[in-house]
C-alpha cells in the first residue's frame, strides 16, 4: 500500500478543510509506517494472527480470549450451582465440590466474568474493531501499544488460570479480596493462589490502561475529515468515556494491589491491624475503582445498544446531546458513590448518609438515559432482527437491575439486603445485560462486517429466547431467596436451619442455569456454521449509516485501500424526509440540489 | 417533626412490608418493621415507575413495528413537545429520590447512628469459623465471674435492649441476624458497637455474612430469644461457666 498516496488522497478529498486535513493525513502516515511495509510481504501465520498490529486482528484476539474465558466462567457457575442444588453430591463433569473449591469457584467466576469477559469483549474487542472503522481511519494511532496491551492481557489470563493449579488451589476470598483474609496465607490457606490472583488482576489493569490510552488518542486524533464531536457514533463515545473512567479510577486500586501483594509476599502489613494497618483502607481503594468499573463496562454495552436500536428502528437517536450529557454526568457522579458497598463494613455511620444521597443522585442520569433509549423507539419502523431483540432485551433486563439498585443504595434497606442473594440477583441483572446481552447485540450486529457473512436468523432467535427466558428463571428466584435472608458464598445452605427449607428454589435456579448454558451451544453452532457457509453479507447488509459499513466485509488490512472516507453528517440520519432511501450514510456527499 | 413525617409515611407502607418481607422472615426486632416498610416504599416507587416504563417500552415496540410502505418519523428529540416526555419523568424521579433518601436516612439513623440506653450488653467474638458469645450473667455486667460463655449459641431475652460489642480475632466477619434485619461487619483490632431489641421468642439463624475463608459456609450460630422466666432460668443454670450448646 502506498503510504504517501494515502495521505495525499485524504488531503485532496476535502478542499474546504485543508488544514485539518493535513493534520489528519500526517497521523495516517505515522501509523502506516508502523506496519505499512509488512503489507508488502506475504504475512506469515505468526505475524498475521499472533503478533499482528492490525486493530481488527487484535479485536479478534480479545474476543476469542473473552469467549474462552466466558466458557470457563460459565463452567464454574455450573459446578457451584450444582453443589448448591444437590449439596455433597458429585457434580457430573466436575466431581465433588469441597468447601474450599466452592469458594475458589465463586471467587474466580466473578473475577473472570468482569475482568476477563466483560472488559475484553465489550471494551477491547468492540473498541478495537469499531474505533478505526467508525471514524474512517486505517488503524489505531499506537498499533504496537495495542499489540502489547493484548499480550499483557493474555499473560494475565494465563496467570489467573494457573492459580488453580498451584499447591493450595485457587484463591477463594471473594472477588473483592478483602484483607486480612486475602493478605495472610494463614487465614486464606491459598498462599500461591492468592498471589497469582492479585498479580493477574494487576496485569489485566495494565493491559487496559495501555488499550485505553490508544482508544482515547485515536478517537481524538484520527477522525475522518468532517467528523465533528457530535457526529461520533454513540458507541465510540461510550467506549472512550469508559476508558477515561477506567484510567481515572484504576490508579488507587493498582496502588492497593501492590500493597496487597507486598502484604502477601513480604509481610508489610498495610492492611493488617496488628501491625498498624487498616483492612478498611483496601475496601475504599477497591470500591473507589469498583464502582466506576460498573460504568466502565456498562457504557460500551449502552453504546452498542444505541447503535443497534437506531439502525433497526430506522430512527435518529432521541436527543443525542442529552444522552451524551447524561453519560458525562454518570461518569462524574460514579466517583462519589463507592462507599455504598461499605454501609455496614464499619465506616463512620454518618458517612452512609452522604453516600445514600450520591447513590440516589446517580439513578437520575441513568434513568434518563434509559428513557431516551425508549423514546428513540417512538415513531420508528421497528424490525425485530436478532441484534434488535438483544438490544431491546438489554433495556428490559437492565431496567430491573437498575431499579433493584435503589433498594441497596438506600442505606436503611441495605442493612438487611447487604451480602444477600438480593444483591447477587441485582448485579447479575446489571452485569448479564452488560456482558452477555450487550455482547450478543454487538456480535450479531457486526458479525457481517467482521467476517463478511450473515448469521442465521432462525438460530439467532432460538438462542435469544432460550437465553433470555432461562436467565430470568435463574435470577428471579434468587431475589426471593435474598429477601428471605439467604446470604452469599455459602456452599451448603443445609447448615442454616432457617434457610434449609428453600431448597426447591435453588434447584429451580440451577436447572434454569443448565438450560441457559445449553442454549449457548446454539450460538456457538450458529457462529461456526455462519463462518463456513453463511450468506455473503456485502458491504452494508443492515443499510446503516456509520462509516464501517462503507468498507469491504471483512475490511482488508488498512480498511479502505482505495482511500479513507470523509464524513458529512451525524451517524443517525435515518428516515430523513424528502430522501428516497431511509438511510443517509455518513460518507455520502451532500446533495448538490438544496433538497432539505 | 421529622419523626412525625417518618412515622406517617411508614404507617402507609408497613402493611406492604409485612407482606413482602415479613411473610418470608419473622419480624423479630424493634427496628425490623422500619426496614421492611422502607423496602416496601422503595418497591412501590420503583415498581410504579418501572411498570410505567415497561408499558411505554412494549407499547412503542408494538405500535411502531415495521409496516410496509410506512416510514419512520424523523425526530431529533430536541423538540419541546417531545422533550417533556423526558423532563417530566425526570422531575418525578427526583421527587421519589428525595422521599427515599429521607426515609432511608431516618431508618439508618435509628439503627446505626444512635445507641439507646442498654438493659444488658453482650460481647460477640468472631473467629474462623465460629461465634463465641459472652453473656453478662445474672449480675448484668460483663467481665465478672458469672459471665456465661457459649459457642454458636446466643441467648437473649425478649423485650430487652441489648448493646453488642462485636470483635474479631482474625479476619472480617459479619454478625447477621435476619429476623432482626441486622448486619454489622466485625473488624480485627476494633470493637464495633451497636444495639438490638428482640420482640419475639424462638430460635433463629445467626449468619456470618462476610467471606471469611474456607469454613465461611459453616459459620452459623443460633440465637435463642427467651421469655424473662426462661432467660432467668438459663442464666442461673449456667452462670460462671462455659455453657454447652443446647440446640443444633
Amino acid at each position: 500500500m502506498d503510504v504517501a498516496k494515502q495521505g495525499a488522497a485524504r488531503v485532496g478529498d476535502d478542499p474546504l478543510n485543508g488544514i485539518d486535513m493535513a493534520e489528519a493525513g500526517s497521523v495516517t502516515v505515522d501509523t502506516h509506517e508502523a506496519h505499512g511495509h509488512e503489507a508488502h510481504h506475504e504475512q506469515s501465520f505468526w505475524s498475521k494472527y499472533v503478533f499482528s498490529t492490525d486493530h481488527k486482528m487484535i479485536a479478534m484476539q480479545y474476543m476469542f480470549t473473552g469467549i474462552v474465558m466466558a466458557l470457563i466462567g460459565g463452567y464454574m457457575s455450573y459446578a457451584f450451582r450444582m453443589q448448591l442444588a444437590f449439596p455433597g453430591e458429585s457434580v457430573p463433569g466436575y466431581g465433588l465440590v469441597s468447601q474450599g473449591e466452592y469458594n475458589a469457584l465463586v471467587t474466580n467466576h466473578g473475577t473472570i466474568m468482569i475482568f476477563w469477559v466483560a472488559m475484553p469483549m465489550l471494551i477491547a474487542a468492540f473498541g478495537n474493531f469499531l474505533i478505526p472503522l467508525m471514524i474512517g481511519a486505517d488503524d489505531m494511532v499506537f498499533p504496537r501499544i495495542n499489540r502489547l496491551s493484548y499480550q499483557i492481557f493474555f499473560i494475565s489470563a494465563v496467570v489467573l488460570i494457573a492459580s488453580f493449579f498451584v499447591p493450595g488451589g485457587g484463591f477463594g476470598g471473594a472477588w473483592t479480596a478483602y484483607p486480612p483474609l486475602s493478605a495472610n496465607a494463614q487465614y486464606n490457606l491459598t498462599p500461591l493462589g492468592a498471589t497469582f490472583w492479585i498479580v493477574a488482576v494487576a496485569l489485566e489493569f495494565v493491559a487496559f490502561l495501555l488499550g485505553g490510552i490508544n482508544f482515547i488518542t485515536t478517537l481524538m486524533n484520527s477522525r475522518a475529515p468532517g467528523m465533528k464531536m457530535y457526529d461520533i457514533p454513540m458507541v465510540l463515545w461510550m467506549i472512550v468515556i469508559a476508558s477515561i473512567l477506567f484510567m481515572a479510577s484504576v490508579g488507587p486500586l493498582i496502588a492497593g494491589a501492590v500493597m496487597l501483594f507486598m502484604d502477601q509476599v513480604i509481610g508489610t502489613g498495610f492492611f493488617d491491624p496488628n501491625r498498624g494497618g487498616d483492612p478498611i483502607l483496601w475496601q475504599h481503594l477497591f470500591w473507589f475503582f469498583g464502582h466506576p468499573e460498573v460504568y466502565v463496562v456498562l457504557l460500551p454495552a449502552m453504546g452498542i445498544v444505541a447503535d443497534v436500536i437506531c439502525t433497526f428502528a430506522r430512527k435518529k437517536l432521541f436527543n443525542y446531546k442529552l444522552i451524551l450529557f447524561t453519560v458525562f454526568a454518570t461518569g462524574i457522579i460514579s466517583f462519589f458513590v463507592w462507599a455504598h458497598h461499605q454501609f455496614v463494613a464499619g465506616i463512620d455511620p454518618r458517612m452512609a448518609n452522604v453516600f445514600t444521597v450520591t447513590t440516589l443522585i446517580i439513578s437520575i442520569p441513568i434513568a434518563e438515559m434509559l428513557f431516551l433509549y425508549i423514546a428513540t423507539l417512538y415513531g420508528g419502523s421497528i424490525q425485530l432482527t436478532t441484534p434488535m431483540l438483544w438490544a431491546l432485551a438489554f433495556i428490559a433486563e437492565f431496567l430491573i437491575g437498575g431499579v433493584t439498585g435503589i433498594f441497596l443504595g438506600a442505606s436503611g434497606a441495605d442493612i438487611y439486603f447487604h451480602d444477600t442473594y438480593f444483591v447477587l440477583a441485582h448485579f447479575h441483572y446489571t452485569f448479564f445485560p452488560i456482558a452477555i446481552i450487550g455482547f450478543y447485540a454487538g456480535i450479531t450486529y457486526w458479525f457481517p462486517k467482521m467476517f463478511g457473512k450473515m448469521m442465521n436468523e432462525a438460530l439467532g432467535k432460538i438462542h435469544f429466547w432460550g437465553t433470555i427466558i432461562a436467565f430470568n428463571c435463574i435470577f428471579i428466584p434468587l431475589f426471593i431467596l435474598g429477601a428471605a435472608g439467604q446470604h452469599r458464598r455459602i456452599y451448603n445452605f443445609q447448615n442454616f436451619p432457617d434457610l434449609a427449607g428453600l431448597q426447591d428454589m435453588r434447584v429451580f435456579a440451577t436447572m434454569a442455569l443448565i438450560v441457559m448454558l445449553a442454549f449457548q451451544v446454539v450460538f456457538l453452532v450458529n457462529f461456526v456454521m455462519s463462518l463456513i457457509k453463511g450468506k455473503p453479507a456485502g458491504k452494508n447488509p443492515w443499510k446503516a449509516n456509520t462509516l464501517e459499513w462503507t468498507a469491504e466485509s471483512p475490511p482488508p488490512h488498512g480498511n479502505w485501500p482505495e482511500g479513507l472516507p470523509n464524513c458529512y453528517r451525524g451517524p443517525y440520519e435515518y428516515s430523513v424526509p424528502g430522501r428516497e432511501e431511509d438511510y443517509w450514510p455518513q460518507n455520502a456527499p451532500p446533495d448538490t440540489a438544496p433538497a432539505e | 417533626m421529622l419523626q412525625g413525617i417518618y412515622e406517617f409515611i411508614k404507617s402507609i407502607f408497613a402493611p406492604i412490608g409485612d407482606f413482602f418481607i415479613g411473610s418470608l422472615v419473622p419480624v423479630g426486632s424493634s427496628f425490623a418493621s422500619d426496614i421492611d416498610s422502607l423496602i416496601a416504599l422503595v418497591a412501590v416507587f420503583v415498581g410504579f415507575w418501572g411498570l410505567l416504563a415497561y408499558i411505554a417500552f412494549f407499547f412503542l415496540i408494538f405500535r411502531f413495528r415495521r409496516k410496509d410502505g410506512q416510514r419512520a418519523k424523523y425526530v431529533t428529540g430536541e423538540e419541546k413537545d417531545l422533550k417533556r416526555w423526558i423532563s417530566w419523568p425526570h422531575a418525578a424521579i427526583i421527587v421519589c429520590d428525595v422521599v427515599i433518601v429521607f426515609m432511608a436516612i431516618m431508618v439508618w439513623y435509628n439503627i446505626k447512628q444512635r445507641l439507646p440506653e442498654a438493659d444488658a450488653t453482650v460481647r460477640i467474638v468472631s473467629q474462623q469459623w465460629a461465634w463465641n458469645f459472652i453473656h453478662p450473667g445474672p449480675d448484668g455486667v460483663l467481665d465478672t465471674e458469672d459471665d456465661i460463655n457459649t459457642f454458636n449459641e446466643l441467648h437473649v431475652q425478649e423485650g430487652m435492649v441489648y448493646h453488642y460489642e462485636l470483635v474479631s480475632k482474625d479476619v472480617l466477619h459479619d454478625f447477621s441476624v435476619p429476623v432482626f434485619r441486622l448486619k454489622q461487619d466485625a473488624i480485627p483490632g476494633r470493637v464495633m458497637k451497636g444495639w438490638f431489641k428482640p420482640t419475639i421468642t424462638g430460635t433463629y439463624d445467626v449468619q456470618c455474612a462476610e467471606m471469611c475463608g474456607v469454613g465461611h459456609g459453616i459459620m452459623g450460630a443460633r440465637i435463642i430469644i427467651e421469655t424473662p422466666e426462661e432467660h432467668a432460668a438459663w442464666m442461673s443454670q449456667n452462670k460462671g461457666q462455659l455453657a454447652s450448646a443446647t440446640t443444633r
